[in-house]
């Protein structure tokens, strides 16, 4: 036999070359079968065959929904056509709407031509529709509940989704208590022996701690906590799993990954949208209620958390957790912490009005549409070294992304006049849009004089990889219907993350107001004072 | 862009692709792998078209490879495209002329990314001893297509001719059957005692597919023929009754099992796109494919040949009728050559047919 000759190592841990979550799954799956005898045709070393989730159905609430029309119904479309979902899967929906099945049906069909990512193909479609039911009722509305208990069973025998359900409240919070309780009611928590239930919630988890708490209990009282999967999209993105692969799978960058080496770590989500027709939504919860507390707190425990034993949910819950559980709130919460609202401006060559100018906005609002705060991480690791969180609506531009800044060198064998237009370097992942890692380092210029500039080297994760990269949702859903959980934040998470948010709040609360800034700029001046004031700057993104 | 470079060199093409990139400010390439592909004219199109499209998924940096030993003069003529509407990433399209297509591999050799893996491919016709040949030599990965030969006796010869990095699309184009067939034993855990398989005549993949059932689950097969297209059905018998999963018009396929009701599952062939990017997915060993041809051999398929209800020569599988220890692989299949001159290489078997249904 021939030695393969040419390139010398094996798969490796190369971006291009991870492991997909179908994979993953599959591997978890050979060590821990579900008590049956094992499958024959299932084999460890066989990956090309992915998991499949086993017969299931998946109602969904608020059907009517944005959420639900440009991501949910494309991304179940997107995974029937990949083949990731099971044969005779069902999918209900359920709104107030006086629809009959054939009404939804074209309402999905809809969804999915202008918003799905891969290819319509008519079969695919065909044999995805043949499982879609409507039913029509209130959430608070016992009968209609009956109904849909009576549709499930109906499609248990005529689907064979054998029992298996998933319920996704795409609904705001306030419906939460009602339609789990009418799910408990008529027994729709509780499936035949053998099947499962689970229900899926979508951010936000509550305003504060307490409310947090109360809408957990709700949920907890009906479905047991390894049955609740709380969405966070971001966790589903390619370049969000991409930190740990970057992170562990790595020699090079884990060793500089600490105090010793790390100035500062910068975590941005900004949107150049303004909060559109979600007046209702979001005033009175603001920026830091809906992003910082739950996505870029995420974002801060996936840079900051220490090695996970294993890649299992457990495992990885269980960093996340301790790494949260260590985040310090700075002591002058004036200084460190600003939010702000934006005013009208020329976005990017376009004329837009300010927040309290908004349809349905209070002219003395005082929510916030910006919000940066400094947080510390009180561990070995990490002590000393702030993490600024910003995020903010009707910003210079769209992009999220996490800004590792290091230290200056202790020592140039340069002169300073050589060396001047040399920043700090950084490493830069890219999460949206874009996806990416930049590494910023300092480079000769060319010429005969020694100097040194600042220059970037990209590795672009997105460019060749997004269209053919799954949509976070496809991932999610699938993870759901496997009841695979490590890309879901457990109520530890959502409730640690309203600790770190509560004191903030409740200081805005006492404090002054938000400051006005610029539609189409990086936010108010304090925030760049905020920086100023430890010698440092933020990043334009 | 397409640049066009006649009696050239592969130093030459190299800085071509490398002007071509800072001509449109691009200082690096994003490409992870190499992807070498060996074919002739009437092939080249479609593998490269797919080749650029499966570069969506896996950057890649394509080098076609088109020998024109018949050419009087040696020499080398190359069409470097880069970011044209094909799709992205860079390609060279390189003929090969007289005595020079004998030595594919050193025109290849400078132009391959540092460091990163290489795969060849070889769309149509591929060499008996894949690893051993020129542009083999240079790979980690050697994918091949059993499908695509004018030989569907030629799975023989992959055993024979099998290195570890070896693969072929015939085998790809299981995965959706050898998917659902899993799904389909998860969901029922019971023991399955008799496997059939249906599929056109002279379809390697069937071949793969009875051959993996009778080896995973260690029962007889059989293997029997029908109009098409592809595989068109399995059947498992199993301790608890029928599970069956049939797909006449290569497109929607249906679910059969014990007490339960049908299900329909789209199960359409698929493009050679969608193969390759399978199969650039892992680039390591495939031991499943391996296992799998060294069965090919045994008892099972024995089993398979003896039970088929078509005469051998009429189109079953005939590799598996050889006796263990004799030669393999030389028998004669006129008829399947005959079949294989209508097809569109380029689409997973039934192209006319996927075409003609496709969604406007």
């Amino acid at each position: 036999m021939n030695a393969p000759a040419g390139y010398p190592h094996k798969g490796g841990s190369h971006p291009g070359f991870q492991l997909s979550q179908a994979e993953k799954t599959q591997l978890a799956h050979e060590t821990a079968p579900d008590g049956a005898a094992a499958n024959p045709l299932r084999d460890a070393a066989d990956r090309r065959l992915p998991r499949i989730a086993g017969p299931c159905g998946l109602v969904m609430f608020g059907v009517t929904g944005d959420l639900s029309r440009k991501k949910l119904m494309p991304a179940i479309y997107d995974l029937a056509n990949r083949g990731l979902l099971p044969p005779g899967f069902a999918l209900v929906g359920f709104a107030r709407r006086d629809w009959a099945n054939q009404d939804f049906a074209e309402e999905v069909h809809q969804a999915v031509k202008e918003h799905s990512r891969t290819p319509y193909r008519e079969e695919v479609w065909r044999q995805l529709s043949e499982g879609f039911r409507f039913v029509s009722g209130e959430f608070g509305d016992k009968q209609a509940f009956i109904e849909l208990k009576e549709t499930i069973d109906k499609l248990d025998a005529e689907r064979g989704t054998n029992g298996n359900h998933a319920f996704y409240l795409s609904v705001p919070p306030k419906f939460f208590p009602g339609v789990v309780e009418q799910l408990h009611e008529v027994g729709l928590d509780q499936g035949p022996e053998g099947s499962w239930r689970r229900v899926i919630i979508e951010k936000p988890f509550g305003h504060d701690l307490a409310s947090a708490r109360e809408l957990n209990a709700i949920v907890d009282s009906v479905f047991p906590p390894k049955s609740v999967f709380r969405i966070d999209h971001y966790l589903g993105k390619e370049t969000v799993q991409n930190i740990l692969a970057l992170r562990f799978a790595n020699e090079m960058f884990e060793p500089i990954w600490s105090r010793d080496h790390v100035d500062h770590v910068q975590i941005t989500m900004a949107e150049d949208i303004g909060i559109g027709g979600r007046a209702g939504y979001y005033d009175g919860i603001g920026a830091a209620r809906d992003v910082i507390q739950n996505h870029l707190l995420q974002l801060l425990a996936l840079t900051a958390m220490e090695e996970p034993v294993s890649f299992d949910a457990d495992a990885i819950a269980a960093e996340k957790t301790k790494v949260l559980s260590a985040v310090r709130l700075p002591d002058d919460l004036g200084t460190y912490t600003v939010r702000g609202q934006y005013a009208a401006g020329w976005q990017g060559g376009e004329k837009v009005i300010g927040y309290l100018q908004e349809d349905g906005i209070a002219p003395d609002s005082t929510t916030d549409t910006y919000a940066a705060v400094k947080l510390e991480v009180n561990t070995r690791r990490w002590a000393g070294v702030p993490f600024y969180l910003r995020t903010g609506k009707r910003l210079g531009r769209r992009v999220t992304e996490i800004a590792v800044v290091f230290k200056r060198s202790p020592f140039l064998p340069f002169t300073p006049t050589q060396t001047e237009e040399l920043g700090q370097n950084a490493l830069v992942i890219r999460v949206q849009p874009d996806e990416g890692v930049t590494v910023r380092f300092g480079s000769k210029v060319p010429g005969t004089s020694m100097e040194v500039r600042d220059v970037n080297m990209d590795f672009a994760y997105g460019e060749a990889f997004t269209e053919s990269s799954p949509e976070a949702y496809e991932r999610l859903i699938l993870d759901v219907l496997l009841g695979d959980a490590p890309l879901f934040p457990r109520v530890e998470e959502v409730e640690l993350g309203w600790e770190v948010l509560d004191p903030i709040e409740a200081y805005w609360a006492a404090n002054g107001k938000p400051e006005q800034y610029t539609s189409g700029t990086w936010g108010p001046a304090k925030a760049d004072e905020m920086l100023a004031k430890d010698g440092r700057s933020w990043r334009r993104p | 862009m397409i640049k066009h470079l006649d009696s050239t060199t592969s130093a030459k093409i190299a800085n071509a692709l490398i002007d071509i990139r800072k001509e449109a400010g691009a200082a690096t390439t994003g490409a992870v792998l190499t992807l070498v592909i060996e074919t002739d004219e009437r092939h080249h199109y479609y593998a490269l078209r797919a080749a650029r499209e499966a570069s969506r998924a896996h950057p890649s940096r394509i080098l076609v490879v088109i020998p024109h030993p018949e050419q009087p003069f040696s020499g080398l003529d190359a069409e470097v495209r880069v970011g044209d509407e094909m799709g992205p990433g860079e390609a060279v399209v390189m003929r090969l002329n007289g005595d020079l297509a004998d030595h594919a591999d050193a025109v290849v050799l400078p132009l391959l990314l540092p460091d990163t893996p290489v795969v060849t491919w070889w769309p149509a016709e591929s060499p008996v001893d894949p690893a051993g040949a020129p542009l083999g030599k240079l790979a980690m990965r050697r994918i091949t297509d059993a499908s695509g030969t004018h030989q569907p006796s030629s799975l023989a010869e992959r055993l024979r001719g099998y290195s570890p990095g070896d693969t072929d699309l015939a085998w790809t184009r299981c995965t959706p059957w050898r998917s659902m067939l899993a799904a389909a034993l998860d969901q029922l855990p019971t023991t399955v005692k008799s496997v059939k398989v249906t599929a056109e005549v002279d379809n390697p993949s069937s071949t793969l597919l009875a051959v993996w059932l009778g080896w995973r689950l260690g029962v007889p097969v059989t293997l029997s023929t029908d109009k098409g297209p592809g595989i068109t059905g399995v059947h498992l018998g199993t301790a608890a009754g029928e599970i069956s999963l049939t797909r006449p018009d290569g497109m929607l396929a249906v679910l059969s099992m014990p007490d339960q009701p049908d299900r329909h599952v789209a199960l359409k062939r698929r493009e050679l796109a969608d193969l390759l990017t399978e199969e650039l997915r892992r680039l390591d060993v495939d031991e499943v494919y391996e296992e799998v041809l060294r069965h090919i051999t045994d008892h099972d398929v024995e089993a398979i040949t003896e039970a088929a209800p078509v005469p051998a020569k009429k189109g079953t599988i005939t590799v598996t009728a050889q006796p263990s220890d004799g030669p393999l692989g030389d028998q004669p299949a006129k008829s399947a050559e005959k079949v294989r001159e209508q097809q569109d290489p380029a689409i997973d078997e039934a192209p006319a047919a996927d075409d003609a249904k496709k969604a406007p």
